[in-house]
């Protein structure tokens, strides 16, 4: 008769080898240099939705209706065929434009192309991929089987499936990377009349944000519209633009650049006047849950090596208890 | 050693009032699945893009499979810790795992929005091996495999195969380790599952501990639903019930408890946690529902005598699975919430499933025990009784 002790001997031995692998925790990803993004600044939009018509038209998405005459697209919130909005934030007398007290306030939701994303770590088959040069989030629909654990996993509520179709696939902004082949960069940028969405690489655009952050709140400055910098991507061209850049006033900002470090940060930032999870940003640190859960994943199957050390403390116990000629019971 | 009863078939009709309502809602089950494969998953879901997964992955897939631990459970014990006087429950519990998992493998291709794609699950050029779900689903497809070879002898037997049975045999050792090794993954990655989810999952649920508490509450439900089943067959087989065996089960069960409550109440204080159950809230209800049926087996079945009464029994594996089932059902719906920016929006996502999604988890269960009643009926199962009604 073996004995159990003997058991939780080898179980020991088994952990302690594992143990002594050393595995590492998988750190969290940074954004690629080169990678691309958006600005918004909150209290330079003015709600006109420029952004979410143009989107609809970029992404050939047909208009939702949330009225009882279906005579404009009012989305009350992303979908499957929505994949920018502008919301609003209210409160008491809607007197001041971005003040949280008795104030006003727009803020973009679209995908915010996540340094280390939750949704590439989740999808299973690889349908989800972040380009390693872009750091554009992109969706693969003939991959994808349909399981929605990205949608389950974003921290922003962004993927989104398609419920009403037998077909149907996840609906994302994928950054406009069908129009940059014919030089056309994010329609919602392009399209923005005040510059409150801008294009550009990401670590311009942060250099952007900060700028506007050192400046006093009230005092006149000069604000780029449209595409920002070069925002280089091998390959692409960008179509002539002229000079959009115009004078304006200085918001009274939020002394924080939202997705500078959140999640390890974003490739789509954010300026507001009133604080972030107001308008329905959520507060996150500073590591991405991908992070946490590929270490948890690597630490118990990395190259399979647990699993295999205690398949074979099983098969040697099973070996003794199995007997071949009365193993029609097992 | 091994003076056991053999198995055998039970006999008896195979149409009664309990097959009959099972093929009647297997019937409703389809018509329904077929009209979600025409008309998408809305036109029978309550789904919504707040609530991506509904009871179909949280009850279907998370609580079936959990269920269908009975065979694992009580495998690990009799051939990894030699405990072979449990050896006539194996059968009967593999057999309910085996549909279990089965079913909990069909629910999620009805699930699944872009079901054609499935095969990319398992193409070397497409899966992505540091996601949760493509683990869970390679461990569950290969232990769906490993069970029906595990079964085999049953069938082997039925039709007389000897010569396959005494091949199979000599291997059987390494499929029974295989069949403890993978449910062992998958159950404890079906909890890792939320971890990638963050915020989104209310503390009392979220900790990098998920894959521990969810690994010891499947093998603690799976000896729950062994007990449950075994004090249900009885009684509507009429046979005596096998007490000598349930009692000593009953208390290792109540020893894994007892570690797994220690980890669960030591990690919400140890992550502070702990408050959030006290604050006024749907998720503090449910979490206290889900402790107090964690807690109440020790009352039932609390002492010797009390673990030989067969009723008590019976109680303390439906609590235990229900603690389990709540487990999971919080951590999957209760306790998530997708990120809108609420104060922004106006709009708030609510999740409660339909009464067609309910018919088709209702109508999976229905397969299980009809396939159970037959399979009993007609194939060496449960152990040979002197004399049975
Ligand atoms: S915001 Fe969501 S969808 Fe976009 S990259 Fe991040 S995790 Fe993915
Ligand atoms: S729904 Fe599609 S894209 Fe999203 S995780 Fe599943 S397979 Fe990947
Ligand atoms: S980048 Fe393109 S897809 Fe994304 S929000 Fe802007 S317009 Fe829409």
């Amino acid at each position: 008769m073996t004995t159990r002790r003997e058991f939780l001997k080898s179980a020991l031995a088994v952990s302690a080898t594992a143990g002594s692998l050393d595995v590492a925790a998988r750190e969290t990803h940074r954004a690629p240099p080169t990678g691309v993004g958006l600005l918004y600044d909150a209290t330079l939009c003015v709600g006109c939705k420029a952004c979410v018509a143009a989107c609809k038209a970029a992404n050939g998405n047909p208009p939702e209706f949330s009225t009882a005459d279906p005579l404009w697209d009012t989305p009350l919130d992303t979908s499957g065929y929505t994949f920018n909005l502008i919301k609003v934030y209210r409160h008491g007398t809607m007197e001041t434009k971005d003040a949280e007290q008795n104030g006003y306030a727009f803020m973009k939701t679209s995908c915010m192309h996540c340094a280390d994303p939750s949704c590439v770590s989740a999808c299973p088959v690889s349908a989800m991929t972040k380009d390693p040069v872009t750091g554009i989030v992109a969706y693969n629909p003939d991959q994808c089987i349909g399981c929605r654990y990205c949608v389950f996993a974003c921290p922003f509520g962004i993927p989104k499936y398609q419920y009403d179709s037998p077909t149907g696939r996840i609906g994302k902004c994928e950054l406009c990377r069908h129009r940059h082949k014919d030089g056309y960069y994010s329609a919602c940028a392009e399209v923005c009349p005040t510059g409150a969405t801008l294009f550009g690489k990401t670590t311009d655009l942060l250099a952007e944000a900060k700028r506007r952050l050192a400046l006093k709140p009230g005092t006149v400055t000069t604000f780029p519209r449209g595409r920002l910098g070069e925002a280089a991507i091998p390959g692409v061209q960008w179509r002539p633009e002229p000079d959009q850049r115009y004078e304006g006033v200085v918001g009274n900002y939020v002394q924080h650049v939202y997705g500078e470090h959140e999640y390890g940060g974003t490739q789509v930032l954010k300026l507001s006047g009133v604080p972030f999870e107001k308008v329905g940003m959520p507060k996150l640190p500073p590591y991405s849950s991908a992070a946490t859960s590929e270490t948890i994943q690597h630490t118990l199957y990395g190259g399979l090596i647990m699993p295999i050390a205690v398949l074979g403390l099983l098969t040697w116990r099973a070996k003794r208890a199995v007997k071949p000629e009365e193993g029609d019971d097992a | 050693m091994n003076a056991h009863a053999k198995p055998a078939p039970l006999g008896g009709p195979l149409l009664n009032a309990v097959t009959f309502t099972a093929g009647v809602l297997i019937a409703v089950m389809a018509v329904i699945v077929l009209v979600r494969f025409f008309y998408g998953l809305g036109a029978v879901t309550h789904l919504n893009d707040g609530y991506p997964w509904g009871i179909w992955i949280a009850v279907d897939v998370v609580i079936g499979s959990a269920f269908a631990c009975g065979g694992f459970s009580v495998a690990m014990l009799v051939y990894i810790f030699n405990r072979s006087e449990y050896h006539p429950l194996v059968r009967p519990a593999l057999l309910a795992s085996l549909f279990g998992y089965t079913l909990a493998g069909v629910a999620v291709i009805v699930d699944l929005g872009r079901w054609w794609n499935v095969w990319n699950m398992f193409n070397p050029w497409t899966v992505n091996p540091s996601s949760v779900m493509f683990e869970v689903a390679v461990c569950i497809s290969a232990y769906i495999i490993v069970m029906w070879i595990e079964f085999a002898p049953t069938f082997f037997e039925k039709f007389g195969m000897t010569e396959a049975k005494r091949r199979l045999s000599k291997i059987m050792f390494l499929i029974v380790a295989l069949g403890t090794l993978l449910p062992m993954m998958h159950q404890s990655s079906l909890g890792t599952l939320l971890v990638v989810a963050g915020e989104q999952i209310h503390p009392l649920w979220q900790t990098p501990l998920l894959p521990a508490l969810y690994l010891t509450t499947a093998i603690t439900m799976g000896y729950a639903v062994v007990l449950f089943e075994s004090c249900l067959a009885s009684a509507a087989y009429r046979r005596a019930i096998e007490t000598p065996l349930l009692t000593p089960l009953a208390k290792v069960m109540l020893g894994m408890l007892i570690a797994y409550l220690v980890v669960r109440v030591g990690d919400l204080l140890w992550r502070g946690a702990w408050p959030r159950a006290f604050a006024p809230s749907l998720e503090a209800i449910f979490f206290w529902l889900e402790m107090a049926a964690f807690v109440a087996p020790f009352f039932l079945i609390g002492s010797e005598t009390q673990r030989r009464n067969p009723a008590r029994l019976f109680l303390a594996g439906v609590a235990l699975m229900l603690a389990g089932s709540l487990l999971r059902l919080n951590g999957f719906l209760i306790g998530y919430q997708t990120v809108i920016g609420a104060e922004t929006a106006g709009v708030n996502y609510h999740y409660f499933p339909s009464l067609t999604e309910l018919l088709v988890t209702v109508g999976m269960f229905a397969v299980e025990v009809l396939g159970y009643v037959i399979i009993t009926r007609r194939f060496p199962v449960l152990p040979r009784e002197a004399a049975h009604a």
